[in-house]
């Protein structure tokens, strides 16, 4: 089982010459072109960007569930041609199965390989153990906190052993002191299992926190347009947050971000206009609130 | 079998306090720390059924009233736009259903009709629910069904008692037939909304967790459906109901719905009244044994 929980040394994400465009009655839409990513074997990966600029949908194409329109998306140098248990995910709806209960919905992809049942029921029981969840084995999902779900969705997905994980913006839901214990929790999972994590937020903290580096996509169609390496050593701790070295990554994340925010809501609005407004929030002008 | 990769590390940098902080612990609320006496367990019990046995109270309340008013139209033989000259009074009802629970005929009226209703509508399942899922799932079925389907779904179950009779041997056959019709078509449109309704994000999560077609249909795609599925067959029953005592009406020889239909033409208006009550008792208890098995087959959707 330890072969099956510890995938060390493979998971290498590569997405070259990626664009995709959906087809509408409008004609294509364009959501994202010309972009290279890579993500190395163990390597804890985030992209951030505006709203709509796809992230998801670059994240989808990495999961299977999109083809690109041109560019290839490799996995270890294989083409991925579709959804694959390899390619564990996280999604923000949490997605558990309502009619299954905590342990069924841990012990589903072991299921789909065969795995008998008394031995799944272990591996899940051991799983949810890690994840102090083991008193709630016997729930439906439909009790538990939005925490407690995302544990779920995340032990779900790496019970399988698969070679990367991808997290399309989990804790986008929580709250934020759920958020950073759950930032603590997928932290701990990842050093101890050595997988590569593609992550998708919008939140910078926890882009830099979590991360070994950050991708930042421009507004729609979404390309790369900065990719920052976080040099924060490990274990990380909260108060790192405070850190003149993190302010400084998260000062540079963020004016990448601002500029790009204001080009998909228009053009027009630009931070020079916005400082002429000199409109007071509390004390700051509305542009440094944005 | 080796410990898995996630338990041989020592050092545990999990955080126990955040996690003990992210949710509360079950060993405190299943377990408190003085067992509590029978007057309290009563109360609790009391003060988490109170809209219960409140809802209880007033629907026997109610169904006394119903009794007294249908007592007093009846004795006083009210004439106001209806006639109440030849009702039966419930006491009436009454006699004549003493005698009629020691009358082996009455109780075949009765089995008849059950038999009707359960050979009808568990084909209508048994052909209904798997047709609906497949239909939801392929498309070339869908396309082929459905056309049909709608234009069959709109005739009355009664509708068809004449084309029945035409294409059955027997009357008997003819009658379950209709019965099956009549609960057929809400089997089916139901089961295939269900199918419509299936949230794909959770197909793609099962995709993803190595889940093929047919694992994603019998785990994903049934389940999932299970809730509409259940409306269906609480509806077919309905209709089922209605189509087999219209069915026994025109063209039976037994069943409730002859009975009552028989003690009009025999001028016993006490089996009147007598036979619809039954009907009804019979229709409720059957939709009663759909939602306990509905509650058996989907205990997560049980509070
Ligand atoms: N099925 C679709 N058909 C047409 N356009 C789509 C479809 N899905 C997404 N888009 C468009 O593609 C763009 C990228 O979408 P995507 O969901 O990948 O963005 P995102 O970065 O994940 O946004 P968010 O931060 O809001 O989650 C958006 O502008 C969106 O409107
Ligand atoms: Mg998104």
């Amino acid at each position: 089982m330890s072969e099956m929980l510890a995938n060390t040394s493979k998971g290498h994400i590569e997405v070259r010459n990626f664009s995709l465009a959906y087809e509408t009655i409008e004609g294509p839409v364009q959501a994202v072109t010309d972009t290279q990513i890579h993500v190395k074997p163990g390597e804890f990966v985030s992209i951030v960007g505006p709203s709509g600029c796809g992230k998801s949908t670059l994240l989808n194409a990495v999961a299977g569930f999109l083809k690109p329109t041109t560019g290839v998306v490799t996995v270890d140098g294989e083409r991925v041609n579709g959804p694959s248990a390899e390619r564990g995910m996280v999604f923000q709806q949490y997605s558990l199965f309502p009619w299954k209960t905590v342990r069924e919905n841990v012990e589903f992809g072991l299921k789909m390989r065969g795995m008998p049942s008394s031995q799944r029921e272990r591996a899940a029981r051991t799983l949810l153990g890690l994840a102090g969840l083991e008193a709630f084995e016997k729930q439906y999902p439909e009790k538990l906190s939005g925490g407690m779900k995302q544990r779920v969705g995340i032990v779900r997905a790496l019970a399988t052993g698969p070679k990367v994980l991808l997290l399309d913006e989990p804790f986008g839901a929580l709250d934020a002191q759920t958020r950073v214990i759950m930032q603590q929790i997928l932290t701990n999972m990842w050093q101890r299992l050595k997988i590569s994590v593609l992550f998708v937020t919008h939140d910078i903290d926890e882009a830099i926190f979590l991360s070994d580096r950050v991708y930042c996509m421009t507004a729609r169609p979404g390309s790369i347009k900065a990719e920052i390496p976080i040099p924060l050593e490990r274990p990380r701790q909260q108060s790192m947050m405070m850190s003149s070295e993190f302010l400084a990554l998260r000062r540079g994340l963020m004016s990448l971000i601002r500029e790009e925010s204001l080009k998909a809501m228009g053009g027009e609005i630009t931070d020079l206009g916005m400082q002429g407004l000199n409109i007071e929030l509390h004390g700051h002008s509305l542009a440094d609130v944005i | 079998m080796s410990s898995p990769a996630l338990v041989r590390q020592p050092e545990d940098s999990m955080p126990a306090t955040a996690l003990a902080e992210a949710g509360p612990s079950p060993a405190a609320i299943t377990r408190p720390s003085t067992p509590p006496s029978f007057a309290t367990l009563g109360l609790r019990w009391y003060r988490l059924n109170r809209a219960g046995l409140r809802a209880a109270a007033i629907g026997v309340i109610s169904l006394l009233a119903f009794l007294l008013v249908w007592h007093l139209l009846t004795t006083y033989r009210v004439v106001f736009f209806v006639r109440f000259t030849n009702v039966p009074s419930p006491l009436a009802v009454y006699d004549s259903f003493v005698k009629a629970i020691h009358d082996p005929k009455f109780l075949m009226h009765i089995l008849l009709s059950c038999r009707r209703i359960f050979i009808g509508f568990s084909l209508a399942a048994i052909v209904g629910v798997p047709l609906g899922l497949i239909m939801g799932r392929f498309k070339l079925v869908h396309e082929v069904i459905f056309p049909v389907a709608e234009v069959l779904r709109p005739i009355p179950a009664i509708a068809w008692v004449p084309m029945a009779i035409m294409l059955w041997p027997t009357n008997e056959q003819s009658i379950v037939f209709i019965t099956f019709l009549g609960s057929f078509f809400p089997i089916l449109v139901n089961t295939l909304h269900g199918m419509s309704l299936v949230d794909p994000v959770l197909v793609r999560a099962a995709q993803c967790l190595g889940a093929r077609e047919r694992s994603i249909f019998r785990e994903v795609y049934f389940p999932a459906s299970l809730p509409h599925i259940f409306t269906g067959l609480t509806v077919g029953m309905g209709v089922a109901w209605v189509s087999l005592i219209a069915a026994e009406m025109i063209s039976g020889q037994y069943g409730i719905g002859y009975f009552t239909w028989e003690a009009y033409s025999l001028v016993q208006y006490a089996d009147i009244a007598l036979g619809m009550i039954a009907i009804g008792v019979l229709g409720l208890g059957s939709s009663l044994l759909i939602r306990g098995a509905g509650q058996l087959v989907m205990p997560w959707r049980s509070t």
